[in-house]
């Protein structure tokens, strides 16, 4: 504890900015669902399940820092990614018609917004997914030194 | 101890942007509405609207309502209190947008009742038996003969208007005017033109009581 007060660990600060990078996120998939009112798809909820924990999980190992964080935090990360890139590779169009989940209420595949002309919801998603995994992967990397 | 402090700061900075964001988003929005509104005032009102109140009344509620709606039921004895308080000088319209499936059944034996003078007492039995015949909102259009029984409407007639292509018609002209006038939630309220700033009880009475206000000075 006090060790942390004085000299704080190299990954304190890798992993307070992925929880920077998961709160933004959270309230960025908030604003959209809540402010803007655009609906989320089926696969859009099953990121928010993997995203929005990292918000209250990351903290508890910043204060104090808690190296073992990466471990907890870490698995949430993996399959948010992999249900982020599914979705960007669905919307791409990668997928025959017969696999393409979720055709009852908001398709997944609908593109509500294009920043830039490019950059769709779940780009957005996969991004912030991959930020926070790689942050998480550096934290051990470091720390183990 | 500082990392407490940074991170508490953060969350504080980052609540604050997403109150800001959507205080200019919804504010941005509702002005987007009024003006749109302003602009498309020829699509608000029809003559084949079914109307309550003085004709001469000055103060117009234009309301956008779904028999399948629940908020827009919860809504009626509100609007009905509202219309009382003032008879002479608030006039209701109501224009269809039947968002839930099938409900554009239920709204064509409304219309089909309206030719028996019986619109007022259909549309309130459709309202107090609607989870009835639309349980879990789904509307199933069948079940509401169930509940037409009590107000003295000849059925056999009620099943040939329905199907008349008048209805029908004025039907989709409602729906049209609902998308120009972008409407995509039920129950929508216009007064005198000016659509609801945020949606609720008391921002529908503070708008009937500005549009008096500047109507009876």
């Amino acid at each position: 504890m006090s060790d942390a007060e004085r000299a704080p660990r190299p990954g304190w600060m890798l992993v307070f900015a992925c929880w920077l990078v998961a709160s933004a996120s959270t309230l960025g998939a908030l604003f959209l669902s809540e402010v803007m009112a655009i609906a989320p798809c089926v696969l859009c909820w099953y990121q928010r399940i993997f995203m929005f924990p990292l918000v209250l999980i990351l903290p508890a190992g910043l204060l104090p820092f808690d190296r073992k964080i990466v471990r907890y935090a870490l698995p949430l990360a993996l399959v948010g990614w992999l249900i982020a890139l599914f979705h960007v590779l669905l919307a791409a169009g990668y997928f025959p018609e017969s696999i393409r989940p979720c055709t009852q209420g908001v398709p997944c595949t609908d593109e509500q917004i294009a920043w830039f002309g490019f950059l769709t919801i779940p780009h957005l998603s996969l991004l912030a997914f991959s930020t926070v995994g790689t942050l998480l992967i550096l934290t051990r990397m470091k720390d183990s030194r | 101890m500082k990392q407490k402090t940074l991170l508490i700061g953060s969350a504080a900075l980052l609540v604050l942007a997403f109150a800001g964001g959507a205080f200019l988003y919804n504010a941005k929005k509702s002005e987007e509405a009024a003006r749109a509104a302003e602009r498309n005032r020829s699509h608000l009102v029809r003559m084949h609207s079914p109307s309550l109140g003085s004709s001469g009344a000055k103060v117009h509620i234009v309301e956008f309502f779904d028999p399948a709606c629940g908020t827009c039921r919860a809504f009626y004895p509100f609007v009905k209190k509202l219309m009382a308080a003032d008879p002479d000088r608030i006039k209701l319209s109501l224009r269809y947008a039947p968002f839930h499936e099938r409900s554009d059944i239920v709204v064509r034996m409304l219309e089909a009742a309206r030719r028996q003078g019986k619109f007022w007492e259909a549309l309130e039995a459709v309202l107090a038996s609607q989870e009835l015949w639309a349980p879990n909102h789904k509307p199933q259009p069948e079940l509401v003969w169930n509940f037409l029984g009590g107000i003295g409407l000849d059925f056999e007639r009620v099943k040939r208007d329905m199907d008349a292509p008048e209805i029908a018609s004025l039907i989709a002209q409602d729906i049209e005017d609902a998308r120009t006038l972008n409407v995509t939630m039920t129950p929508e309220f216009f007064v005198n033109g000016r659509p609801l700033p945020s949606f609720g009880y008391d921002q529908l009475k503070d708008l009937v009581d500005n549009a008096l206000a500047e109507a009876y000075r």
